[in-house]
């Protein structure tokens, strides 16, 4: 692999930070999980099947893997209790599980209900619960260090009506008006909301939705995990030396 | 600048009439006797804001008013500090089954020596017989005789006990496995604690305020109930300052007199370095310190005994507050409505000589007033006089 080449200015150790992941198995929200390890943050991900969490913590044991389904309301609070029992506090919560609705993709009106709504439950109901689960510490850690963000994971589909992309686009378009109002909301808490739409990745999300893309034309998606992570990076303040000497100790 | 008072029951603005609602010596109101600590209402809703939850406000004087409790940032003054609580409320109550008498009992956490995450190992705890929050504390069966090595299932967790902590039902336990093992046990088998008065089963949604942040507390630092997020909007538009710290509020009651009576055990807390240094900012300009909740009390006060001002970091506040504690910090109290003889009630003492608490009780009361957790607020000035 090629060696790591930070935008300058954004290569700022991340340790003392603790992020929260969701998705964290498979695809883009895997190569964050690493992403942010390597940047030394803690790192806790969240993700359905316990199979793939365990595979995960073997591989990375640094990470906190927690099994739960965003899609779930009873699965919130458990979710957040046990990201704050691992990491103490969140930094940073990247809502980045996402279901496709129905597959293959359908028109919509092909789409069955229950399709949509599970579309709706990952892609919108789970990142707003679990940010009002999560937002008390996200605002005190935004209090103590300077700044706090959520990152929710975004789509051009979010902004353009691809035919039958329908319940992922409505529901990609509601999580990225979701970010713009969170925003606006809490403009003085200094938590920081960004919608960010990664690209075209190849990932086993989107052979679900595209099988015969031409995944060399796809990108690679550690390449948007650093793109990503740069960004949350670039809201983020410097920790002071003494909030980093606290996080270590 | 002066505000309206105004009475929500009676539709008055002289809100209280010394000697006219309650005769202190007799105990009489309104043409009828009422019993020294008859029990107020309880609220049996878990609802966190109700729209038409009530504060009742003593005045530093001893001044007793009645408000909205939507009404308390119209309450505070530009330049005030307000410091809540932001501890998330554990799943901390455990149905399991002791192992070696094959019998149903409860656990309820109830306290640990600090505040890290991974620190969860080993908890003071109280167990019950067999039963659940539907039977009333004080009704509850005991468990079975416990003595230090028993083992306990608890779902999916395991635990041994310590030792017993000069009580029949009160121990140590130390659980098995590692941090996130017990942290995952507690996500799918715990519950909130909670007590007969609301009969609806707890979510930890019921009972996270929504400034909820490290997972710490055993029971809901449920003043902070009166907080929301267009409340904390408000109250920076208006110049007032916000924080928080983090303690471990413990359990209110367990049933027991000899156990009520050693409440509130010993709990750690932390106090953020922007906390600390707010507070001493807002001492330096005169401006007043609110505590949102009697823990933020306890860790204020706690953490200013040696030196006078608030230090950041950790602590473990060990000492009870009550009628001869001078307080250094804290200016004003944002509370529930706290009956006599609980360990709240004594640190009202604090703030607010025995004459006018009696005068708060009888009003709360003639005001349907309702109690515990879901219930209504007060907001309590500390005197500017001592007991008369």
């Amino acid at each position: 692999m090629a060696p790591r080449q930070h935008t300058a200015g954004l290569t700022q150790s991340l340790t003392g930070r603790r992020i929260a992941i969701t998705g964290g198995t498979a695809g883009l929200g895997l190569a964050l999980v690493r992403e942010f390890l390597d940047r030394g943050a803690d790192v806790a991900f969240v993700a359905r099947g316990s199979a793939g969490v365990v595979r995960v913590t073997q591989e990375l044991p640094r990470a906190h893997g927690i099994i739960g389904d965003l899609a779930k309301k009873d699965d919130i609070h458990r979710i957040a209790l046990q990201v704050l029992g691992a990491l103490g506090g969140v930094d940073v919560l990247i809502n980045n599980a996402s279901d496709l609705g129905p597959t293959p993709l359908q028109p919509l009106a092909d789409t069955d209900c229950e399709d949509f709504e599970r579309a709706l439950a990952t892609n919108v109901l789970g990142p707003f619960r679990l940010t009002k689960a999560l937002l008390g510490s996200l605002a005190a850690n935004a209090r103590e260090n300077g700044g706090a963000v959520v990152l929710n994971i975004s789509s051009d589909a979010a902004r353009t009506p691809y035919p039958q992309w329908g319940a992922y686009g409505a529901s990609k378009a509601a999580l990225h008006h979701l970010t713009r109002i969170w925003e606006q909301e809490l403009a003085n808490t200094r938590i920081h909301f960004l919608s960010v739409d990664p690209g075209d990745m190849d990932t086993a999300m989107h052979a679900a939705a595209i099988p015969d893309a031409d995944r060399s034309s796809l990108k690679r998606p550690e390449v948007a995990a650093r793109e990503l992570a740069d960004a949350v990076t670039a809201a983020l303040p410097e920790l002071s030396h003494h909030a980093t000497l606290q996080a270590r100790a | 600048m002066p505000l309206p008072r105004h009475c929500l029951s009676c539709h008055t603005t002289r809100l209280f009439r010394p000697g006219h609602d309650r005769d202190l010596r007799t105990g009489e109101v309104a043409g009828r006797l009422r019993a020294r600590g008859a029990p107020m209402n309880a609220a049996s809703q878990a609802i966190q804001r109700s729209h038409d939850a009530k504060l009742l406000v003593i005045r530093r004087g001893g001044a007793i008013e009645h408000w909205p409790r939507s009404a308390l940032v119209d309450l505070l003054e530009p330049g005030d500090l307000l410091i809540a609580n932001d501890a998330a409320t554990l799943p901390a109550s455990l149905p399991g089954i002791h192992v070696s008498t094959g019998r149903s009992i409860e656990v309820r956490l109830a306290g640990r020596r600090s505040l890290e995450p991974t620190d969860v190992g080993r908890f003071l705890a109280v167990i019950f017989g067999t039963g659940d929050f539907r039977t009333r504390t004080e009704d509850r069966p005991p468990p079975p005789l416990l003595t230090p090595g028993d083992r306990i299932q608890l779902g999916p967790l395991q635990a041994s006990i310590e030792s017993l902590e000069d009580h029949p039902r009160l121990v140590q336990l130390r659980f098995d496995g590692s941090a996130a093992e017990i942290w995952s046990g507690l996500a799918s088998h715990g519950n909130p604690i909670q007590y007969a008065h609301v009969r609806q089963p707890l979510a930890l949604w019921d009972v996270w305020t929504p400034i909820a942040g490290p997972a710490a507390a055993f029971e809901p630092p449920s003043a902070g109930f009166v907080l929301s997020w267009s409340v904390l909007s408000a109250m920076a538009r208006k110049g007032v300052e916000f924080a928080t710290l983090t303690h471990a509020a413990g359990i209110s009651s367990t049933g027991d007199p000899d156990l009520d009576a050693r409440l509130p055990f010993d709990e750690p807390y932390r106090i953020p370095a922007y906390t600390a240094d707010a507070v001493a900012r807002a001492k330096e300009r005169r401006a007043r310190v609110i505590a949102v909740g009697t823990t933020v009390v306890r860790a204020l006060e706690d953490a200013a005994q040696s030196e006078g001002r608030v230090k950041a970091g950790t602590g473990l506040s060990t000492r009870k507050i009550g009628p001869t504690t001078r307080l250094r910090i804290i200016d004003a109290l944002v509370s529930g409505t706290h009956e006599r003889g609980t360990s709240h009630y004594e640190l009202l003492r604090a703030f607010a000589p025995s004459r006018t608490l009696d005068q708060m009780e009888n009003q709360l009361e003639l005001h349907g007033y309702r109690t515990h957790e879901f219930g209504d607020s007060i907001l309590v000035e500390k005197a500017t006089a001592r007991p008369l």
